[in-house]
C-alpha cells in the first residue's frame, strides 16, 4: 500500500498525519499469536491509553514497536517511514523512548550514572551533568542520586526509568504500566507528570488504574487475544458489552 | 551482606587512594626491578609481564564489556608470531610491534564483526573464540615442512621459531635491549596500558561498554548500537593480547604453537575469575599467583596418584569455592572494612558512603 505510506495531501493533511502507525502487525511465538494482526494509528500529540487483560498483547506490541521482537508479519510506521526492519537503537534515535514494564535500568550502577549515560547520547560532556541535574530535580530523585539503582525501592526504580526516558527528549514515548508499584502519592505525581510530558511529546500509556486513566486519556484502545477489541472514548468504553465482557469473563481488574 | 549488592563500577570516585597505591607500587617496580631481581629473575619477571598483559586483555573485554572469550590465547600467540615474522623479515623491531598489536587487533575486529553484528549468543561466542584459537593451533603445528615460509621466517610447525632477534630502540636497528631494558619496556607497557584502560573506563566509550554489560537491552533503547561497541572492546582486547604476545617472545626470543592452546586459553580465564571479574588488578596478580603456584607445585614431589595437574587443579576449585567473588574485590572488601583509610575520598560532592561503595570501589 504505497499510496497510504506516501499519504499526502489527498487523504489526510500533515496536521493529521498519524505519528505511527501499524498496518497487519503480527507476532508469533509458535502457537501463541500474541499480536494478531493489528492496524493502530495515533496522531501527532495524541495521549493515548491502551488496555486490556493480561496477556492481551499490549507489551508484546509495545516490543515489536521499538524492535526487541522482529514482528512475523506487518510494518511499523513511524512519521511516514516504515521502521518495520529498523534495529532498537536506530528506532530510539528517531525518537521513541519506552518504558517497560519490569524497570529496565542499568541496577549496579547509581541512579546518576544510569541518567548520564541517557543525557550524554545526545548531549556534550558538559551540558549532559546540567541535564541530568536537571531531570533528578525535575523526578524528584535529587535525594537519591548516588544510590545504587538495584537498592531502590520498586516505585523510584519506575522513577529512574522514566528519567532516563525523558531525558533522551523522545517524540513518541511508550509507557508499560507506569505506575504499578506506585504509592498513591507517587500515582498522583505521575498523572500530573504525564499531562506535563504530554505537552511536547505524544504517548501510549498502557495502564490498569482506571482512575488513572479517565485523568489522562481521551482516546483509549482496548486490547484483547492481540487484537483490538474496541477504540473510543473513556466513557464509551466503559460503557461497550464487549469490554465488559473480556474483563468479567476474566474477573481482571481493569 | 556481602553478597548482596555490589556495585558495578563506580565512575563517580576515581578512588583516588586506590589508584596512586597501585600507580606507586608498579612504578616502585619499574624503577627498582633490575636492582631487587638477578638477571634470572628479571627474564622470569618478564614473562610475568606478558602474562599479566594477557590478563588484562581479558579482564577488560570480560569484566567490563562482559564478553566472556574464551580464545583471547589466538590474539596473544599471533601477536607472538607477527613479531617474530615481521622482526626476522624487517631486522628491525618497530614496525613488528606496531604489526603484533594491530594484526590482532584487526583479525579480533573481523571477528568480532561477524559476531555481534551477528548475534551469537553468549555460549555459541566463548565455543566460537575457543574454536579459533584451536584451529590457529593446529594449523601453526602442522607448518613444520620446508614450503611453509614467509619471506625469510621459517614456521617450523610444533618446534615453534626460536632465536628471534631482540628488539631495538625506536629508529636505532643496531642498538638492541638489554635483559634490563626488555624489563623496563615491559612494566612500563602494563603500566601503560593499566592507565590507558582505567581512563578509558572513564570516557563516554568506558561507560556505555559496562553500561551494556549490565544491561544490553537498556543500552539500546536508548540508541547505542551495542554491536559496534563490543566489536570495539573485543577489539581493544585484541590488541592488548597481541602486544602480551610480543612481550612473551622478547621474554626467551622464542614462539611456538602452545600459545594457542587449550591450556593456556582456559588458563586466561581462571586468571581473571580468580583475580575477579570486573577487576583489572585482581587478574593479572591472578595470573602471577597461578604462574607461580603451578612453578612450585612442579617442584615438588606427590606420592602415587596425585599429580601437579591434579594439585593444580584443587586449589584453584577450592580457591574459587572459599572466594567466589575473587581476589580484588574480597581484598577490597576486607579493606574497606578493617583499614578505614582504604575508603575511597570524596570528590565533587556527596558521594554517599552507603553499603553499596563496599566491593568494587574502582579498580
Ligand atoms: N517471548 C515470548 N515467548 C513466548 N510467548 C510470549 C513471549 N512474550 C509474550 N508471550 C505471550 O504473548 C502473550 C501476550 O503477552 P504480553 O504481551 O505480555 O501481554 P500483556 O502485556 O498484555 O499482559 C501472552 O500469551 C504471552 O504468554
Ligand atoms: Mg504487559
Amino acid at each position: 500500500m504505497p499510496e497510504m505510506a506516501l499519504g499526502r495531501g489527498a487523504r489526510v493533511t500533515d496536521a493529521a498525519r498519524p505519528i505511527l502507525e501499524t498496518r497487519g502487525l503480527t507476532m508469533r511465538f509458535g502457537g501463541v499469536v500474541a499480536v494478531d494482526n493489528v492496524d493502530f494509528s495515533m496522531a501527532e500529540g495524541e495521549l493515548r491509553c491502551l488496555i486490556g487483560p493480561n496477556g492481551a498483547g499490549k507489551t508484546t506490541f509495545f516490543r515489536c514497536l521499538t524492535h526487541q521482537y522482529k514482528p512475523t508479519s506487518g510494518h511499523v510506521i513511524y512519521r511516514g517511514d516504515d521502521i518495520t526492519g529498523s534495529h532498537t537503537h536506530q528506532i530510539a534515535r528517531r525518537g521513541i523512548g519506552i518504558k517497560t514494564q519490569v524497570p529496565s535500568v542499568f541496577d549496579g550502577l547509581d541512579v546518576r550514572e544510569n541518567i548520564w549515560l541517557s543525557a550524554r547520547r545526545y548531549h556534550s560532556n558538559r551540558e549532559s551533568n546540567r541535564v541530568v541535574d536537571e531531570i533528578l530535580e525535575r523526578i524528584g530523585l535529587t535525594g537519591v542520586a548516588n544510590r545504587l539503582v538495584g537498592q531502590l525501592a520498586h516505585g523510584e526504580r519506575q522513577g529512574v526509568e522514566l528519567a532516563i526516558v525523558l531525558t533522551g527528549d523522545p517524540e513518541l514515548i511508550l509507557l508499560d504500566e507506569p505506575t504499578a508499584g506506585m504509592t498513591h502519592e507517587e500515582v498522583h505525581r505521575t498523572t500530573e507528570m504525564i499531562r506535563e510530558i504530554n505537552r511536547t511529546a505524544s504517548l501510549i500509556v498502557v495502564e490498569h488504574d482506571m482512575q488513572f486513566i479517565k485523568a489522562i486519556a481521551n482516546r483509549v484502545t482496548v486490547f484483547n487475544q492481540g487484537a483490538i477489541l474496541v477504540e473510543d472514548t473513556m466513557d464509551n468504553v466503559l460503557k461497550n458489552q464487549d469490554v465488559r465482557d473480556v474483563y468479567l469473563g476474566k474477573r481482571e481488574v481493569a | 551482606m556481602f553478597n548482596s549488592m555490589l556495585k558495578t563500577f563506580d565512575f563517580n570516585s576515581w578512588n583516588t587512594r586506590g589508584l596512586m597505591v597501585t600507580g606507586a607500587i608498579m612504578l616502585a617496580l619499574l624503577f627498582l626491578g633490575p636492582t631487587i631481581f638477578d638477571l634470572f629473575t628479571l627474564l622470569k619477571v618478564i614473562l610475568f609481564i606478558a602474562m599479566a598483559m594477557l590478563a588484562l586483555s581479558l579482564a577488560f573485554i570480560w569484566g567490563f564489556g562482559g564478553i566472556l572469550c574464551f580464545g583471547q590465547s589466538a590474539f596473544f600467540g599471533l601477536g607472538g608470531y607477527v613479531y617474530a615474522i615481521g622482526v626476522i623479515n624487517m631486522g628491525e623491531s618497530t614496525v613488528p610491534i606496531l604489526l603484533a598489536i594491530f594484526i590482532p587487533a584487526a583479525f579480533a575486529m573481523l571477528l568480532g564483526y561477524f559476531m555481534f553484528y551477528g548475534r551469537l549468543n553468549d555460549v555459541y561466542l566463548a565455543v566460537v573464540t575457543l574454536a579459533v584459537t584451536l584451529i590457529l593451533y593446529a594449523f601453526i603445528r602442522s607448518t613444520s615442512g620446508e614450503e611453509w615460509v614467509i619471506g625469510k621466517a621459517r614456521l617450523m610447525g610444533f618446534n615453534g621459531i626460536s632465536s628471534i632477534p631482540d628488539p631495538n630502540w625506536p629508529g636505532f636497528p643496531d642498538s638492541l635491549l638489554w635483559p634490563d631494558d626488555k624489563f623496563y619496556v615491559a612494566m612500563a607497557l602494563l603500566i601503560l596500558v593499566y592507565f590507558g584502560l582505567r581512563f578509558l573506563l572513564r570516557t563516554h566509550f568506558g561507560r556505555v561498554i559496562v553500561a551494556i554489560k549490565e544491561n544490553e537491552t537498556r543500552a539500546e533503547l536508548l540508541g547505542y548500537d551495542v554491536r559496534f561497541y563490543k566489536m570495539i572492546t573485543f577489539t581493544i582486547g585484541g590488541g592488548i593480547a597481541g602486544l602480551a604476545g610480543f612481550l612473551l617472545v622478547t621474554f626467551n626470543n622464542f614462539v611456538n604453537p602452545d600459545k594457542f592452546a587449550l591450556a593456556l586459553a582456559a588458563q586466561i580465564i581462571m586468571w581473571v575469575l580468580i583475580g575477579g571479574v570486573g577487576t583489572l588488578i585482581g587478574p593479572m596478580l591472578g595470573s602471577l599467583a597461578l604462574l607461580m603456584l603451578y612453578n612450585w607445585l612442579g617442584t615438588q614431589n606427590f606420592a602415587g596418584w596425585l599429580n601437579t595437574y591434579l594439585v593444580f587443579g584443587g586449589i584453584i576449585l577450592l580457591f574459587v569455592l572459599a572466594v567466589p567473588q575473587g581476589l580484588q574485590p574480597t581484598a577490597q572488601m576486607l579493606a574497606l572494612r578493617f583499614l578505614p583509610w582504604t575508603r575511597p575520598t570524596d570528590e565533587g560532592g556527596d558521594s554517599a558512603r552507603n553499603g553499596a561503595r563496599e566491593g568494587r570501589a574502582g579498580d
